[in-house]
């Protein structure tokens, strides 16, 4: 596999939203409006991208038996080190985001990467699969906002541009299952097609 | 090639990816100790400048303990006399903690108010910052109105489809309110 289709395969055909169905409780839980979905989207790139190369990195020295609780260590400390900075430097995401930072060390997609190609591959690979994954998800997380926030609120990137309240379902936790519902079939309808 | 599971390998593992990771967040905990020090302070001192009006200097962080909560506050000073007050009230919203700091004139007329943290649901609840319409109403709410919602016998506008939210606003500025009085009564 070549460099580059390792990092574009995150976007379509290792999709992890749409494809993989990986990381539900984030995707559905803040990906109100498409800043949100974004900021979630990369907080989990920054983690996934230094949790492969750490993991890939020690994997070869750490003993079959106790490979999870290692590699959770390493994720749960990347998560707190993203905390720690956003409080620091981005504060107004910091405090939307707020309980899903944390919840990222118990992201499926995390772990998945982390036993499925980080444990398996060389630093740089696992690198460049955190990137293509983490840009997916990030993608991902973004159009699903995007499409809730334009017909929930009517704006979008927070730019009011339909007048009133929209339709305030899609906003809450219904319209969330609705928007990735419709996605995921649109999108498995364009790879079949492909 | 994984290492083997002996218990010696086991236990070195762990205690050395654990001692590393340890060190990591020490490090980056004291990095980022001071930046996110200023950082709150500087989203609570724009909040209590928000609140009171112009001019004067602002005092330490005082408490007072009134009906059975510590609430934190602070007085704006204009020479000795204290022209206003800063008083940072916490309710039960819709989604959790609803925070606000409220600004009150010594007679009990609420000056302004805004929203330090809360967990409301986006476009509904979350409007409470940002609705004019709804934060508005409050500026110069005096004493001879009541601080309730319309719908619960006051004066108060609730934003449309969030009456939780609006209802624990509303509680918020009104013990606020009351916080300020007993201040008063005890100076």
């Amino acid at each position: 596999m070549s460099k580059w289709s390792l990092v574009t395969k995150g976007f379509v055909k290792d999709n992890p939203t749409f494809v993989l169905v990986l990381g539900m409780c984030p995707t559905l839980a803040t990906t109100t409006s498409a800043i949100n979905g974004l900021e979630m989207g990369l907080a989990t790139l920054f983690v996934l991208v230094l949790s492969n190369m750490a993991i890939s990195a020690l994997a070869p020295l750490v003993p079959d038996k106790v490979h999870i609780p290692v590699y959770i260590v390493v994720i749960a400390t990347f998560v707190t080190v993203l905390q720690l900075l956003m409080q620091a430097y981005v504060p107004t995401a910091y405090a939307t985001l707020g309980l899903f930072i944390p919840l990222i060390v118990v992201n499926c997609i995390v772990l998945g990467r982390a036993e499925a190609f980080a444990n398996k591959n060389s630093v740089v690979d696992s690198a460049l699969d955190g990137i293509g994954i983490g840009l997916g998800f990030t993608l991902s997380l973004t159009v699903i906002g995007l499409v809730r926030e334009i017909l929930g609120s009517g704006s979008a990137f927070g730019f009011k541009f339909i007048p009133g309240d929209g339709m305030l379902a899609f906003v809450m936790a219904p319209g969330a299952f609705l928007v990735l519902g419709y996605l995921m079939v649109l999108f498995n309808k364009y790879l079949k097609k492909k | 090639m994984a290492a083997q599971s002996t218990l010696k390998n086991m236990l070195l593992c762990l205690t050395l990816v654990c001692l590393l990771c340890a060190a990591i967040l020490g490090g980056v905990y004291a990095m980022t100790y001071n930046p996110i020090q200023k950082t709150n302070e500087a989203i609570l001192k724009a909040s209590v400048g928000a609140v009171l009006p112009e001019g004067g200097s602002i005092s330490e962080e005082k408490t007072v303990v009134y009906d059975g909560r510590t609430y934190t506050y602070y007085e704006q000073l204009d020479g000795d006399a204290v022209k206003a007050y800063a008083v940072k009230s916490a309710t039960a919203g819709f989604g959790g903690r609803l925070e606000l700091m409220v600004g009150v004139l010594p007679d009990g007329t609420v000056n302004n108010t805004k929203v330090v943290s809360h967990s409301e649901t986006p476009g509904l609840g979350a409007k409470c910052q940002t609705d004019a319409q709804f934060i508005d109403q409050f500026k110069g709410f005096g004493p001879g109105k009541v601080i309730k919602l319309r719908k619960d016998g006051g004066d108060v506008d609730a934003i449309t489809a969030s009456t939780i939210t609006s209802r624990a606003y509303t509680l918020a500025v009104s013990n606020a309110v009351e916080v300020v009085k007993s201040l008063n009564k005890e100076n």
